[in-house]
């Protein structure tokens, strides 16, 4: 990839952090860095389309160590959940042979799993030999007539945004716009239903959580064409270019494909949550407005007020037990702020929140539902957490999958809430995981047996003190 | 005598093999306060990490030199002085294992030049030893990496005998072991207490078990290891009685430690069954000079009785291995002295010690060849990591969980399978998981002039031959 594209990307107008600096898109520091490169982000953005095969065109270390990783789910298809490789050998590089290796490795797929497309990644090493990836997909396509399409996203360009946005970015290149949508089947239950079509942007369906969504929309009437990518299907993505409203879903890295399909085709978009009943209510509003549908906005309404007054029911006794409990929330961007409603919600009160990859915006936000001077975390190292969680006194840590070991050794209870996590806590629904997750973890025996020291110990210090 | 096959496809499906960095990686978390470095971009690092965090439900120090796309084709020498620097820095390390990726290899690094670089430009960091290992994972495989990584261990911290007037046995009781990445913490434990038993004090070479065993330790954050080898036993190597080494990958690393120390090596392919155990016992009585504890003699009646009591399961039992080539060594010999067969034998990489494996043949591939090969002869038990979770689904066998990764379960760094007692026991798994899957033989068989009234309840549990001639009747 030419490093005026990159630039290109890096440059989102859409992106609120290009107004101020470009914090979020720092490079990392060579000995002290943490996350995943461009490849990881590409991967974490296109791997849940089910019905593809996913080609790491590389040597072992890319496809090996991180297939299988991934909490997403599948309605249907798991192709998505066999890890394909090209796994070059040394004489593959030095010889060159890689795109001759690739060009047999798609008919391979194509021959024995039938895949509704082949998708193509790069990595650094088939980047660096300088394998023409979109020529050989090019190529393949036209001789095994199957949609191959490369998404040149390299480790070494950068960080794991970068990988979201190459990917997404790939998708308006080549997929989207490919096929009309099938017309939406009729409800018979309610044939004249106007049905409308949305996209939901960076909704990967981790641990299903989707479905905690999915049948409000159904109820609505509400067709979700694509979610890029949880629980899609190929051709889904193919007809994103047909909604007439789009939701980016808690991740400003794929705000280009939002902004993309505005710019080609005119659909309006938002940015949302999914995370908190507040959040749902305000991104199932923000569809009926941009829709612009008064039956819709009617049914919408109906739907808020029926679901908050059950969560305001079943929510009573979690409440209850989770009230005055302290919170140390470390994790990034919209759900810096998003979480914290969800978390205030329940009554606990959040000491701290992380804004590593927050926006000014993300920090206005904030600061409106903690006070002025909420302590915001802008660079957490698992030292530095654990030293808040202590000054702060905190009864438990939020955080990613990464600083779950952090945590228990410290003896700290702790909830993931990234996207290895195996709860699913968006929509109405997940509040009440959510909130039987966070008792679980914080009223468990255990957190007295491993902070209590050996009764030998005890008896010494008491013998030699007496 | 096995007939090795070659990578026969364009495409690795599941791939089975785990990269030669995340191996070295592993090695050199079993030193004591010490932090590995990938020399790469830093999805190499985050990769392994979450690897192997899923596998040991640990933190694990892991770091990265961040190369990005300028560094990448200008040169990266600088991203690694800065790396090294910074770790000292903040870390304060005992050792850092200084490791190549496919990327920084494939730009032709020079990681010895650079470090003699970093040496003069930082003399204040002197006392931090630095491993290099040259780790492309574009060939090898997890186990080939660990053995690199141990070898080049021995090779920057074992001084001659010569130069450091040690010499075998001044340290009598010392043993050191290599030890293989066919080892699991739970394994080296084992091990060192049955060294400990002859009164020997054994010196683990990387020790695992003393820093990814799963302990909650008093201190609550650290950024390096806890527990493991620490570096000054590597001086000591040379007074040691003896040393033992535990799987064939190491043994160029042990050939290296004799011929700087003159300490007699004894190896052994993997301690799996009754044979292997004859041997290490023996080879440590004749160490010690001791007779063998009476505890041990219980063990290995213990075994016997074992080998009795599954080999009704065991005895002609069709199994599929894939595993890197040493653990797939272990297991073909261990289910040799069962009687089992194994009819789909699968490693990751080539390795010299596949020739001599106790069977016809061995294919280097994935996942996907296991499952055709496993499908083709019947298999009725997978053993290999927790990927082949959903091959064993689709064949509708039961897997054994064996190697590297193990996510999907808990404790599975802690199972100890070596040792008279630990052979019991994976004795006993492997009769249990083909009783999980018992095929009671003959399908019930309906007389066409029969008419039991409950048939077809029965049938339904049958072959679908055996339904459809019950339901001609009905």
């Amino acid at each position: 990839m030419k490093s005026s594209d990159l630039a290109a990307l890096l440059n989102e107008p859409a992106c609120a952090h290009n107004l101020k600096s470009k914090s979020g898109c720092a490079r990392p520091t060579p000995g002290a860095t943490a996350g995943g490169c461009t490849f990881d982000g590409a991967q974490i953005a296109l791997l849940p389309i089910a019905d593809v095969a996913h080609i790491v065109h590389g040597p072992s270390g890319c496809a090996g160590s991180s297939w299988d990783n991934r909490g997403t789910r599948s309605s249907g298809p798991a192709l998505f959940k066999i890890g394909m490789t090209t796994d070059l050998s040394e004489q593959d590089v030095i010889m060159g042979r890689g795109e001759k290796r690739l060009f047999h490795a798609i008919k391979q797929a194509v021959d024995r799993y039938s895949p509704a497309a082949v998708f193509v990644y790069s990595t650094c090493v088939t980047a660096l030999i300088g394998d023409d990836l979109e020529a050989v997909c090019k190529a393949a396509a036209q001789r095994w007539n199957v949609p191959v399409v490369p998404v040149d996203a390299a480790g070494f360009y950068g960080n794991k945004n970068l990988g979201n946005r190459l990917a997404g970015e790939a998708m308006v290149k080549y997929v989207v716009g490919t096929r009309e949508p099938d017309p939406a089947p009729v409800d018979p239950a309610r044939p004249h239903l106007r049905v409308h079509d949305i996209n939901l942007i960076g909704e990967y369906n981790i641990a299903g959580e989707f479905w905690h969504t999915l049948p409000l929309f159904d109820e609505l009437g509400l067709r979700v064409l694509s979610t890029l990518s949880g629980d899609t299907r190929f051709h889904e993505v193919q007809t994103m270019h047909r909604a007439e409203a789009t939701m980016v879903v808690c991740s400003r890295a794929m705000l280009n494909v939002a902004r993309k399909l505005q710019e080609q085709f005119g659909i309006p978009w938002f940015e949302g949550s999914f995370y908190g009943i507040g959040d749902v209510s305000s991104a199932l509003r923000d569809f009926a407005r941009l829709l612009d549908d008064a039956e819709l906005s009617a049914r919408t309404e109906a739907l808020i007020a029926r679901e908050e007054a059950r969560l305001a029911v079943e929510l009573a006794p979690w409440r209850e037990r989770l009230r005055g409990k302290r919170v140390l929330l470390y994790t990034g961007g919209v759900k810096s702020w998003s979480i914290v409603a969800a978390l205030q919600d329940l009554g606990m009160h959040v000491v701290a929140t992380g804004t590593k990859k927050s926006t000014e915006e993300d920090k206005e936000r904030i600061k409106a539902l903690m006070g002025e001077d909420a302590k915001m975390i802008e660079d957490g190292n698992a030292r530095q957490l654990l030293n808040l969680a202590r000054e702060y006194q905190a009864d438990i840590l939020i955080a990613g999958g990464r600083n779950q070991y952090t945590a228990l050794k410290a003896r700290l209870p702790f909830l993931d809430v990234n996207q290895e996590r195996e709860h699913g806590y968006a929509g109405y629904q997940g509040m009440l995981t959510l909130a039987r997750q966070l008792t679980r973890a914080l009223e468990n025996p255990i957190w007295e047996a491993v902070r209590r020291p050996a009764p030998w110990t005890t008896t010494l210090r008491e013998v030699s003190h007496g | 005598m096995a007939e090795v096959l070659g990578r026969s496809k364009a495409l690795a499906v599941s791939p089975l093999k785990t990269s030669q960095p995340l191996g070295a990686s592993l090695a050199v978390l079993g030193l004591n306060r010490a932090m590995p470095l990938l020399h790469g971009a830093q999805g190499c690092t985050a990769f392994a990490k979450v690897f192997l965090v899923r596998h040991f439900r640990e933190p694990i120090p892991l770091q990265s030199t961040a190369m990005d796309q300028v560094s990448s084709i200008m040169g990266a020498d600088d991203n690694l002085i800065a790396a090294l620097k910074t770790i000292a820095e903040k870390n304060r390390p005992s050792a850092i294992g200084l490791l190549t990726t496919g990327l920084s290899e494939t730009q032709g690094t020079d990681i010895h030049r650079v470090l003699k670089v970093f040496r003069a430009r930082h003399p204040e960091f002197q006392n931090v030893r630095i491993v290099p290992v040259n780790t492309p994972d574009f060939s090898g495989c997890l186990e080939s990496g660990f053995a690199a990584a141990v070898q080049a261990m021995i090779a920057e911290w074992v001084p001659t005998a010569d130069d450091a007037g040690t010499g075998p046995g001044r340290r009598p009781h010392q043993v050191n072991v290599l030890c293989g990445s066919l080892l699991t913490p739970g394994d080296l434990e084992a091990l060192r207490e049955l060294i400990e038993r002859f009164g020997l004090h054994p010196v683990l070479i990387p020790d695992l078990s003393d820093s990814l065993d799963g302990h909650l330790d008093a201190e609550d954050f650290s950024p390096i290891t806890i527990g493991g080898t620490p570096l000054s036993a590597f001086a000591t190597l040379g007074d040691a009685a003896a040393t033992l080494v535990i799987g064939s990958s190491l043994y160029p690393a042990a050939e290296l430690l004799e011929s700087r120390t003159g300490v007699p090596v004894h190896r052994f392919d993997h301690l799996l069954g009754l044979d292997a155990n004859d041997r290490l016992v023996m080879t440590l009585a004749g160490i010690a000079g001791r007779t063998v504890p009476a505890r041990l003699e219980r063990q290995r009646a213990q075994l016997q009785d074992a080998l009795l009591d599954t080999h009704f399961l065991l005895g002609q039992a069709r199994i599929a291995v894939g595993a890197d080539p040493d653990l797939l060594h272990a297991f073909s010999e261990l289910l040799a002295e069962t009687g089992a067969e194994i009819v789909a034998a699968v490693a990751s990489s080539r390795a010299l010690v596949l020739t001599r494996t106790p069977l016809s043949q061995v294919r280097i591939g994935d996942l996907e060849d296991l499952e055709d090969l496993a499908r083709a002869h019947g298999a009725e038990l997978i053993i290999s990591n927790s990927h082949a979770a959903e091959t064993a689904e689709r064949l509708g066998i039961p897997l054994l969980r064996a190697g590297i990764p193990q996510y999907d379960r808990i404790g599975g760094y802690q199972c100890a399978w070596i040792g008279y007692g630990g052979s019991r026991q994976l004795l006993f798994d492997l009769a249990n998981a083909l009783l999980e899957q018992a095929d009671h033989g003959v399908a019930p068989y309906h007389s066409i002039y029969s008419r039991k009234a409950d048939s077809r309840q029965e049938a339904s549990h049958g072959t679908p031959q055996a339904f459809a001639n019950s339901g001609r009747w009905h």
